[in-house]
Formats: structure tokens, sequence, C-alpha cells
């Protein structure tokens, strides 16, 4: 193979893949078989990090970024005026066992622009699966990209050798998408979705009676919204979010501020800001939700509409709601503990187990490494010195802050001082 | 006064577990236990040579295995191996209190040395999850992925699984050059082996035994690396965070070639 094409065609397509923030290797397990090449324990492991401090994980790239849309978003779109260019199947074969035989990555996450159709465009990811499992025996983690519109024939087979599927939703609300993405329609993201649910659901019900079933995307999917583009609230964003969550099993929903790569007028400038801290509150959100045992509609509702920027999700729950405060370390239930800002649910196990051994302190829970500057408002334990003072929101809030070291923090330090 | 006891061992895990066995054998109250390496300069002391024996040390192993769970037995080997001076004196602490208490399948975390265990022992999964991204193997020309590392901790006997597991395919080595041993897969084993020259592994003597297509795919997954870049949300503190500088130099993406 031409080295210097390759190289050319690697730059153009791992430059458009990039917007895909998705790069977990985690959530499915796959072992090594007749000592073939490599395996996916289930954790997943970030082997480098670029620049922007994201993780690299696996080779992202698209198959090719010639496209039939045109979506405003998207770089790769139809109008834009860019170098094209298109990966042969066994090209992108044999980047991925090289890269991987070398311990670079965990495995492929391959994606494409839209040539010819959507069936067209998923056989030719298909191929690049098949190829890799069967005739190299290649037991590493790939992601494939579901391309919206496709039949359910194909995602079937796709399922087969990948461990994720994935359709990137995009835009949150169906009114954004019709501004943003005119030829695509909400029914075409829906339906590979919707296939690959009933083929999890349906694997799993067989694998019980007859165990050599062909395993179905064991890594379950994924899908992506992108943040700021269009503009809908925190809770808009969160509650399609908790749907795909609920309707099709998704694994994860994926954040995405956008990135402004065109002038468009439907669009935020370029040079517009890339709403990181935004996207940060979002995902901290879909922590509570998934792991600490939050409902939606605590954190977001008619009343609260969009997440606070100055401080986390759950401590902006948590001065809405003083009057369950203080906790008692030693008797509170796990749901409760979880709830104490400055405690997470490592610490959470951590109490949980050393106080069925003895009534926990201020120097314990210290050793036990939860964040006092945070805790100590929302607290009492094994001590008769504890914060007893009137609670009340703002003066918790700007005492939090001021204790508190946020990479943000530049940003808010203004509006403090008006209260302090 | 009593002067205090120093165990010395040969360093191994075996020969810490024989400490633990004089320690009850001879009811030595408060020993300090020490490499043979490390050297004694203390006064009012009587030290004392242990011998490793492969019965006693099983026995040890063995009582501690019916008080914990797997995962505390693996929290304490992992602590072992983070050569931190002073362990050993914890550990045996941590194994005392196991010894005495109940079979009980809760973990005090409010008790300091089974935290400061727990605390040491995700240092060192640490470690060893970050060898297992970072090693990066190079092919030379008679099929061997070379990669050589120098980890905080000694985590090789650690990750020999993962490898072994994930590259069944294919001959590698890992060597640490810090503690001057490595790992070694030739299809079918896992091997330790030990050079004290290191030359034949030095970095210049590994370039000129690159196979063909080597500095190829360094490249390549140069290039690959500069792409995926997002400048406008470059973020040096996490980068640095979740990459530090010591480890860079293992990197080929963070090496110029």
């Amino acid at each position: 193979m031409s080295f210097e094409r390759i190289r050319e065609k690697l730059s153009i397509l791992a430059d458009a893949a990039k917007y895909d923030v998705s790069c977990a290797s985690s959530g499915g397990k796959r072992a090594n078989q007749n000592k073939g090449l490599g395996n996916n324990t289930g954790m997943g492991i970030c082997h480098s990090y670029t620049e922007d401090g994201r993780c690299v994980s696996l080779l992202k790239i698209l198959m090719t970024n010639h496209c039939i849309y045109d979506c405003a978003y998207c770089v790769t779109r139809k109008s834009n005026d860019i170098k094209r260019a298109a990966f042969k199947i066994q090209e992108v074969v044999d980047l991925t066992i090289n890269f991987y035989r070398r311990n670079y990555i965990e495995g492929l996450f391959l994606s494409s622009g839209i040539f010819k159709n959507p069936d067209y465009t998923m056989e030719r990811l298909v191929r690049v699966a098949k190829k890799l499992r069967l005739e190299e025996n290649f037991n590493g983690y790939i992601h494939l990209k579901s391309i919206p519109g496709t039949s359910d024939e194909l995602m079937y087979e796709a399922g087969l050798y990948a461990d994720r599927l994935s359709v990137n939703i995009e835009i949150p609300t169906i009114s954004g998408l019709k501004l943003l993405a005119p030829d695509k329609k909400h029914e075409d993201f829906i339906k590979p979705m919707e296939k690959v649910k009933n083929e999890i659901i349906q694997y799993k019900t067989e694998r019980k009676i007859i165990k050599s079933t062909p395993r179905y995307a064991p890594a379950g999917q994924s899908t992506q919204m992108i943040i700021g583009a269009t503009g809908e609230s925190d809770r808009d964003i969160m509650y399609s979010a908790t749907y795909y969550y609920k309707k099709f099993n998704m694994r994860r929903v994926y954040y995405s501020g956008y990135v402004p790569v065109l002038q468009d007028e439907r669009l935020p400038s370029l040079g517009t800001q890339v709403p990181m801290l935004r996207e940060n509150r979002l995902y901290q959100t879909d922590w509570l939700l998934r792991f600490y045992g939050f409902s939606i509609n605590e954190i977001l509702n008619d009343s609260h509409k969009n997440l606070d920027l100055d401080i986390d999700p759950k401590l902006s729950w948590v001065l809405r709601n003083l009057q369950l405060f203080p906790v008692d370390i030693n008797r509170a239930e796990k749901r409760m503990l979880a709830r104490i800002p400055g405690i997470g649910m490592q610490s959470v196990y951590k109490i949980l187990q050393a106080r069925k051994f003895r009534n926990l302190d201020w120097s314990h829970l210290k050793a036990i490494g939860i964040s006092m500057n945070r805790a100590q408002y929302f607290i009492t334990c094994n001590s008769k010195d504890f914060y007893k003072k009137e609670l009340s929101p703002i003066t918790l809030k700007s005492k939090i802050m001021k204790s508190s070291n946020s990479k943000y923090k530049k940003y808010f330090d203004n509006q403090l001082s008006l209260f302090s | 006064m009593n002067p205090q006891t120093i165990l010395l061992y040969d360093g191994t895990f075996d020969g810490f577990l024989c400490c633990v066995f004089m320690a009850y054998e001879q009811k030595i109250s408060d020993p300090i236990i020490r490499k043979e390496s490390q050297t004694n300069n203390q006064l009012f002391t009587v030290t004392e040579q242990v011998i490793t024996q492969k019965d006693k040390a099983q026995r040890v192993w063995a009582g501690f295995k019916k008080k914990t769970s797997l995962n505390e037995q693996r929290d304490f080997f992992k602590a072992f191996l983070s050569e931190i001076k002073g362990v050993e004196n914890t550990l045996l602490s941590y194994m005392r209190s196991a010894f005495a208490k109940e079979v009980n399948k809760n973990i005090d975390f409010s008790n300091k040395d089974i935290l400061k265990i727990s605390q040491v022992a995700r240092m060192v999964g640490r470690e060893k999850h970050r060898m297992e991204a970072f090693v990066r193997f190079q092919l030379t020309k008679d099929g061997l992925y070379v990669a050589t590392v120098s980890p905080d901790f000694n985590v090789l006997p650690l990750i020999i699984h993962h490898f072994e597991d994930r590259y069944a395919d294919q001959k590698w080595l890992i060597f640490d050059t810090t503690r001057k041993y490595g790992i070694y897969y030739d299809l079918n084993f896992v091997e330790i082996i030990t050079f004290e020259d290191l030359t034949g592994i030095s970095t210049k003597i590994l370039k000129d035994n690159y196979s063909d297509q080597e500095i190829d795919f360094q490249k390549l997954w140069n290039t690959y690396y500069k792409n995926v870049n997002i400048k406008s949300r470059k973020n040096t503190k996490l980068h640095l965070q979740h990459l530090p500088k010591r480890y860079w130099k293992y990197l080929i993406e963070k090496n110029t070639l």
C-alpha cells in the first residue's frame, strides 16, 4: 500500500470524524477466541489523550466524507467546499490491525458520509467489520454507525459483528431537525434504533434457552446530541435524553457542544465560543440520573428550565430543598447520602461499610475522602460540632463558591462579589 | 527496654509473608520489616535475616484468604507492589487486624490501615491501567513486538494476564528499565526475563532493528493523533492531568519522528 496516499486520506477522514464525541470502548465483553488477536475486557482503555483533553481509545474515522445530504451543522455537508476522500475496505482493515497490534487503540469506530443511498453505505461498513472478525480473527472493539434509513436486514447483520451501534440524533428537537437537516426524516433515525433494540431483547431471551445464539451488539447502542446549535433549553435536551435512555435502552447519550465550522444564518456564527461549561453541566445531570438515583423532574422542570452554570446540578437541587438537610451520616439511607454535595458514589459505599463498625466522626469522613468544603454544611455525624447557622440558599452558595476551586471560576468571580 | 527487631527479607512477596510468619511464631510485637537492599542504620535494634520458604508463605496466605474477600486480597498484593518505603509495616498491621476479626464481608474503612491499603492499592491499580494504555509496541525485524517502560510502581506482574490474553498471536516483550526485568511472550507462555546490560533494548538499537513498515505505521499514527484534536476546544490542564509528562517518553504521538 502507498503510505503517502493513505496518510492523506487518514488526515482528511479522521478530521471529519472527530466531532463524534463517543470514544467509549467499554460495556461489552468479548473474549479472545482460538488464540486470535485482541479481546475486550469490558472496562475500556484510553490509549492517549488529545490536546483538548479528550480520550483516544478507538481509531475513529469515516469511510468517506462524500455525502448526498446537506445538514447545516455538519462539516461534510454536500455544499461545503472541502477535500473529499474515501477508504477502500482493505485499507481500513490494515490500519485497524496494525494500530491494534502496537497497542495504540482498543478497536475501530467507523462512520461514514452517505454516498448513493443508506443501504449502499451501511453495507460497506458492515463488510469492514465482517472482514475483521472472520478473516483477521479480530476480537477487539468495533463500533459502527447506523446510517439513518438503513434496511432492517443490514442492521441485523451489523449487530452480528459490531460491539456497539449508534445513530446520532444530533438535534434534540424535531423542529430543530427540520430547520437544519431538511433532507433527513426523524423516522429514519428511529428505525435503526428500534431494530437494534428489538434484536438485543430477542437475543437476550433466546440466549437463555440456546447458549450458542450468535451475539448481537453486546455493548448496546448510543446516540449523540449537539448542544447550542438551535435554541433548545436544558430541559428539552435532558427530557429527550431520558426518552432515548428509556425507550431504546441506550447505554449512553453524548452531549456535544456545537463547534462552529460553517457560516450559516441558521446557526451561531463562526468564532462563537464552544459551550463547554454547559456541556459539562449536562453530563453531570446525566450522571445524577443514571447513578445517583435522581429523577429528571427533580432537576429540570417548568419552574427550572435551565441548569445553573455557576454551580453543579446536585448543589443546585440541594439549595432548592434545604428542608431535607442536614443529613445524619450514621443513619441516613443510601439514597440520601448520594444527594449530599461533596459525596460521590465511591464515598457513599465506603461510608455504608465503615459505619457498621462504629459511628463516624469528622476525621473518618475526611480520611474517606469526601469533599468537606461542600459537605460540611449539609451533614451531622458523631460530633457535637457542626454547622448550626441558619441555612439560606444565597449565603451557602457564596460560601461554597468562595472555598471551591473550579476551572470555570473566573467567569463567575464578578457576579459573586455582588452578594458577599 | 527491649530493642526493636528488624526483619530483613529478599524483596519477594513470599519473603514478606515469611516475615509475617516469623512475627507470629516468635511473638515479635512491633517488628520493622525491610528489604535486604535497604540498609539499616538504626541504633538499639536487633536485625534478623528471614529465609524465604514457600510452605510458610503459603500457610500465611491461606490463613489470610479465609478471613478476607478476593478484592481485599488483590488490594493487599497491589499495595505490596507499590514498594513504598514502610508499606510492609502497614501490611503487617492490616494482616493482624484481619486475623483478629470475625469473618465479615464488610470492610472497615474507618480503620486507618485498611483505608491506607485501599488507597495505595488504588494508586497501584491506576499505574497498572496506565501501563495497559501507554505501552507502545515497536515491531522488530525478527517479528517481536517490543516496548520499554519505567512505571512508578512494580506493576508488570499485574499486567501479564491482560497482554497475554489480548496479544495471543504475536510475540511480545515489555521491559521495565528501572527494575531491569521484563515479561516475554513466546506464543505459548509468558516468562520473566532479566538482563543487566540494557544496551540490547536501547532506543538506537531498536530503531536499527525495525521491521520495514514500522516507521510508516508510526507516522500514520502521528497523523491520526494530530487530526483528531479539536483546536477550538484546547484544554492543556486537562490534557496534562490525563497524560502526565513523565509518560510522554513512551508515546510515539508525543515524540516527533
